[in-house]
């Protein structure tokens, strides 16, 4: 590994509270892409007339676990149970045996339940999980929010680099039409859309890419503009350097830099903007895992307070870990600051 | 003996964009009929005032520049109009040195990536050659081997430019254009900088073109200097000749400029009054007539040409013998 990474690595590592905010991060990133062997209403692997079962790889229809009808089998049925009790089988089931979409049709009290030692986090008012739900919608937050944030990079980075190495008359035209583009209201935009087409995550994607790239383009370009002037890059030219040589070795990892610390902004802005989207019920269709909806659950029923305070204690997580993240590795790319922690370690 | 760089009647003479439709109204004509020579193993001293041409004068000779007009010779190849990829052959023979060590040195790259560059730009040696070669410079330069994985801004304002001096040096070069090298930098480090630049010259037979707008510091380097002033060279001798006996006005308020360590020796200063007029819109006849003690009515309406003095190789430009 080279010096520089090492050095903008242990400045990372040595923010302890960017550094730890990380790996909760990943940990519950890394677990809720497993989320179908955390929280399912099927069971992970099941032992049933002596060979096993993967209900959630497989499909099984009941007629196939020696029941009557030709669907997929209903794993918490007690009929399906019975079945797999009787010839003397077991079920693992998950952590959370239900899923984020069926209701749990045996519930003791009216939904929305309270907090149970069967739902933990209650359900909400169509019976759901609500751990269930937040654990779905952690990763589709968080999935989506990574997808819009790598689409919004390639496209600012792009365009500002464009602008900002060019110069003159691409860089005035340019920069007025991102103006003028950025003047659009999106969620504006996105609730006229939401009434002409059925939004599901791609067109989300797609409209949200459209306009996220912009607070890129302005960090990127001014990089650019101010380095391509920088005598480094004279002295670079005076050398004899070509064109994409410095922009690749000079000028761009300088705007590199500066996008990378914006990216952890950008993501927390997109989850914030999926929420909001959800929230006003014109974004993920209906019946999907989001947050968003969560909290519209919450206000919609102020006599079930798990619901709003679930809702916000993971938005507040979630988005405090990632800016604290963005600020260690803003702080960690700063070549003043790696200097302070050398030689402080040297002495 | 022919010269290793020849200059002649360059012209570069910049656009200036006016209005919304950034249409060109008039030119900056930096260096408006610059000709000089260098040979190999000289300096010439390069002196003018802030605004004058000479920083672009030396971007043009090193190509950063497209000049507007004339020829600039480099050993007897004419480098005016090449681009790209031909240029990159002669790029090797000709350096640059900057003024402002902080900011012509990459601060994200360590002092061995700086160093290093050159060879790779011009594909030389293998990686870990150029490893070796790059602290053999920086021993040249008088750094410790150790500054290769360090950052530019470890360093202190003499260092950087011994690092600046040590990339320019990276390629055996013969002409180096040392743009107000020492400018940037304290007095007590100014010297030791110019004392390397001249045991480097011994060392490897380097030409410099040396700007600067301090003459003292360029009598100190210079086996010649030009004095610019507007974007022309108003007078060009030995050092020792300018030095002790200028002939140009302009010059002459120069010299008596620079401040003298004896408190007894109170020559009479010639204070310029005004500023440099702007090169956009240039006074008419001499360019120096508005601040030009001697000034007569045929200097506001006649260019003085350069012309040969009493003395052999000194040149002026101007009407008078004064």
């Amino acid at each position: 590994m080279n010096p520089v990474t090492r050095r903008r690595l242990d400045q990372f590592k040595a923010n302890r509270r960017g550094y730890h905010s990380l790996w909760i991060f990943m940990l519950l990133f890394v677990l809720s892409l497993f989320a179908e062997f955390i929280a399912n209403n099927k069971p992970i692997v099941m032992h049933h007339e002596d060979r096993y079962w993967f209900p959630i790889f497989e499909y099984y229809t009941e007629a196939e676990l020696g029941g009557e009808l030709p669907i997929e089998a209903q794993y918490w049925e007690p009929y399906v149970q019975k079945l797999v009790e009787d010839s003397g089988g077991w079920m693992l089931w998950p952590l959370i045996p239900y899923n984020y979409k069926n209701p749990d049709l045996y519930l003791e009290s009216a939904a929305p339940a309270p907090p149970s030692y069967k739902h933990w986090l209650g359900t909400d008012d169509g019976g759901k999980d609500v751990l269930a739900r937040l654990i779905y919608g952690f990763r589709l937050s968080v999935l989506f929010g990574i997808t819009l944030t790598i689409l919004s990079a390639l496209i600012g980075v792009f365009v500002g680099a464009i602008q900002g190495y060019f110069g003159g008359m691409i860089d005035l035209v340019g920069q007025r039409m991102v103006e003028v583009w950025g003047g659009l209201p999106v969620l504006l935009l996105l609730i006229i859309l939401a009434s002409v087409v059925e939004p599901n995550v791609f067109w989300l994607l797609g409209i949200l890419t459209l306009f996220s790239w912009i607070p890129l383009v302005g960090v990127v370009r001014a990089e650019v503009l101010r380095t391509r002037n920088f005598e480094y890059v004279r002295a670079a030219r005076a050398a004899g350097v070509s064109d994409l040589y410095i922009l690749r070795r000079h000028v761009m990892p300088n705007a590199m830099v500066a996008t990378l610390t914006f990216l952890p902004f950008i993501l927390s802005g997109a989850v914030t903007t999926l929420t909001a989207l959800d929230f006003l019920g014109f974004g993920l269709p209906a019946g999907s895992p989001s947050l968003g909806e969560l909290l519209a659950q919450g206000k919609a029923n102020l006599h079930a307070p798990w619901l709003g305070l679930t809702g916000f204690i993971t938005l507040g997580v979630m988005l405090t870990l990632l800016i604290f993240i963005g600020e260690a590795v803003r702080d960690a790319l700063d070549p003043r600051r790696i200097m302070a922690v050398a030689s402080a370690a040297a002495t | 003996m022919s010269a290793l760089l020849e200059v002649k009647n360059l012209k570069m003479h910049f656009p200036v964009k006016e209005g919304i439709l950034l249409r060109t109204g008039a030119y900056n004509k930096a260096v408006d009929g610059v000709s000089l020579t260098i040979n190999a193993g000289e300096t010439l001293g390069l002196v003018g005032e802030s605004g004058c041409g000479k920083s672009t004068l030396g971007r043009c000779i090193i190509r950063l520049y497209d000049p507007t007009e004339g020829e600039i010779v480099f050993e007897e190849i004419n480098i005016t109009r090449m681009q790209g990829k031909s240029l990159l052959p002669i790029r090797r023979h000709i350096q640059m040195i900057f003024q402002d060590p902080m900011e012509s040195l990459n601060s994200r790259h360590t002092v061995g990536d700086i160093l290093e560059e050159p060879f790779i730009v011009q594909n030389i040696g293998k990686s870990e050659w150029r490893k070796k070669r790059v602290r053999e410079l920086l021993d040249i330069v008088g750094l410790p081997a150790r500054s290769v994985s360090r950052y530019p801004f470890e360093f202190s304002g003499g260092q950087r430019q011994r690092i600046g001096i040590a990339r320019s040096v990276a390629l055996n070069p013969k002409l180096i254009i040392c743009d107000e090298p020492v400018s940037a930098l304290d007095v007590s480090i100014q010297s030791q900088i110019l004392n390397l630049l001249i045991d480097l010259q011994k060392e490897f037979n380097l030409s410099y073109l040396f700007i600067a707008h301090d003459l003292a510091v360029v009598k100190h380097i210079s086996d010649r200097i030009a004095i610019m002033y507007l974007g022309k060279i108003v007078e060009s001798g030995g050092s020792q000749e300018i030095y002790h006996h200028p002939k140009h006005p302009y010059t002459r308020s120069l010299i008596s400029a620079i401040p003298s360590p004896d408190p007894h020796n109170k020559s009479k200063r010639q204070v310029l009054t005004g500023d440099v007029p702007s090169p956009i819109n240039p006074p008419s006849g001499c360019s120096f007539h508005p601040r030009c003690p001697h000034v007569q009515d045929q200097c506001k309406h006649n260019r003085p040409e350069l012309r040969t003095t009493s003395s052999a190789s000194q040149i002026i430009a101007c009407h008078f013998d004064v």
